[in-house]
């Protein structure tokens, strides 16, 4: 509403004073609202893990997670719901939740940081670095996450993968179970995200 | 000098951005129903079945044993010496609905069951409920060896129970199970053809893959002042769960021989409460076969 104001008060004759009176206020408009254009929200992707271990391979996928990355501050927050990994066999999937991940007290994982080294007006792939908390199983670490983003017509990518030591998040596994698990996993992140 | 407002307000609008409230602003959304899950390690708790059923796909594989009386001391070793077994198959044919068969060796019976989780517990409801409806044919006497002749109807019985369960905490599970058996063919002098129990029953997890469990079978219409060979008792187990990986080991201690209801509820002739206790196993194996999403 104040925008149209502002501007349809630009075209009534009787201000001629622009520098003086309205300039400010547009800009002040102008900066908030590329400011929320700039605020984007993940709307697809996957966030997968993966285990290499002697008896077998283990993979989860997860579509469920959520995210919003603010291009202007760099500022980027996710959530994931740990029982939204979903895996192929799924006793597995519920010992991961029962057992490891304890998703019935824990129920999500969170990032929160700063993305550092991104333009907005960059083009191609972009190497950047995410600096922030991480809590998985109720323990929050502070991290350096590397990555890569890409500007695209109307969409960001953003492509990341790292490795997570089980125990630096007090996940245990059984000693019975230790050769069923390795004790680092590989976490490959990759979003589209568009503006809000 | 206008432009000297306008710069804290840039800065105010900036700090709305910050972390913290990004990751706030996503924990508001709305989460959807939460269901409960593993309210028990498998179908069965100890002699009884649990509300658990086998998800889309999955192939349980019990084998069960029962050995002799524990208070047969030394000379049987401690009952180890004899055994009954009962083989059993279970199959998801979607999370809710499973098929299972067995056979065990008591009486040479085969029993056949379906099983349908009708209720499920989540953030919106407060608990599991699931349907069982089974039948049971005994095989034990052969017609060509049986004194008198036997038929089919003879040999059937059926069942039909309710599983009622509320996963309390991530260690504390319990349960409620009515149960009715009907027995086509029984002495009516001295038992029952119409059978009814109720089932308590629960778990506690000590440590993340093992769990106590106990079992308490509940006769509600039980004849009184039976001849010696008909006297019958409530089945009692206890049992700890140790589970790895694809296998559950359950370690049982209870008074019946009974691996399937029409046995622990109208055929249990051995009594807890004066030391008649069997040590036994049931150890169950899951098998992905298919219906992987």
């Amino acid at each position: 509403m104040t925008v149209l104001l502002k501007i349809s008060s630009m075209t009534n004759p009787h201000y001629n004073s622009f520098t003086n009176r309205l300039l400010p206020g547009v800009l002040c408009i102008f900066i908030s609202v590329t400011g929320y254009a700039q605020k984007y929200t993940a709307v697809e992707g996957v966030i997968t893990f993966f285990s290499a271990a002697t008896l077998e391979d283990i993979k989860a996928d997860n579509r469920k997670a959520a995210s919003v990355f603010n291009a202007a501050t760099g500022d980027i927050a996710f959530s994931i719901p740990i029982n939204q990994f979903q895996f192929e066999k799924k006793l597995m999937q519920e010992h991961f939740n029962e057992k490891y991940l304890e998703s019935e007290k824990y129920p999500k994982s969170t990032f929160s940081g700063k993305v550092e080294g991104f333009s907005l007006n960059a083009q191609g792939v972009q190497q950047v670095m995410a600096k922030g908390k991480l809590t998985i199983h109720g323990v929050t670490r502070d991290v350096e996450i590397p990555g890569t983003i890409e500007v695209q017509t109307g969409s960001l990518k953003m492509q990341s993968k790292f490795m997570v030591k089980l125990e630096d998040y007090s996940v245990k596994i059984p000693k019975l179970m230790w050769q069923n698990i390795a004790e680092q996993v590989e976490v490959t992140v990759d979003l589209t995200y568009k503006p809000q | 000098m206008r432009m000297f407002y306008v710069f804290p307000a840039l800065v105010i609008n900036m700090m709305a951005f910050a972390q913290d409230d990004l990751l706030n602003e996503l924990n508001k959304e709305e989460q959807g129903t939460q269901y409960a899950f593993a309210t028990f390690k498998g179908t069965r708790i100890v002699n009884g079945q649990s509300v658990e059923t086998k998800r889309k796909g999955e192939l349980e594989f019990i084998f069960s044993h029962r050995f002799g009386l524990i208070n047969e001391g030394a000379y049987a070793l401690w009952g180890l010496d004899e055994s009954v077994t009962r083989l059993g198959l279970e199959y998801g044919i979607s999370d809710r609905f499973g098929l299972g068969i067995g056979r065990t060796s008591v009486d040479k019976t085969f029993d056949g069951y379906f099983r349908y989780k009708a209720l499920r517990q989540s953030n919106k409801f407060p608990l599991t409920v699931t349907a069982l409806g089974s039948v049971y044919y005994k095989t034990y006497p052969r017609n060509s060896e049986s004194p008198y002749p036997i038929s089919t109807e003879d040999r059937l019985a059926y069942g039909a129970q309710l599983m009622i369960a509320r996963k309390f905490s991530p260690k504390l599970s319990l349960q409620l199970n009515p149960m009715f058996i009907h027995r086509n063919t029984v002495d009516q002098d001295v038992e029952n053809n119409d059978d009814l129990a109720l089932g308590f029953a629960g778990r506690y997890k000590i440590t993340k893959s093992v769990a106590l469990s106990g079992e308490y079978i509940f006769r509600l219409n039980a004849k009184e002042n039976q001849p010696p060979d008909y006297v019958r008792y409530d089945a009692v187990g206890i049992g700890i769960d140790i589970e790895t990986g694809g296998h559950v080991f359950q370690l049982v201690f209870t008074n019946t021989l009974g691996m399937f209801e029409r046995y622990t509820i109208t055929e249990t002739y051995e009594d807890f409460g004066a030391g008649d206790i069997h040590f036994g196993f049931n150890i169950t194996r899951t098998f992905q076969l298919g219906g992987k999403r």
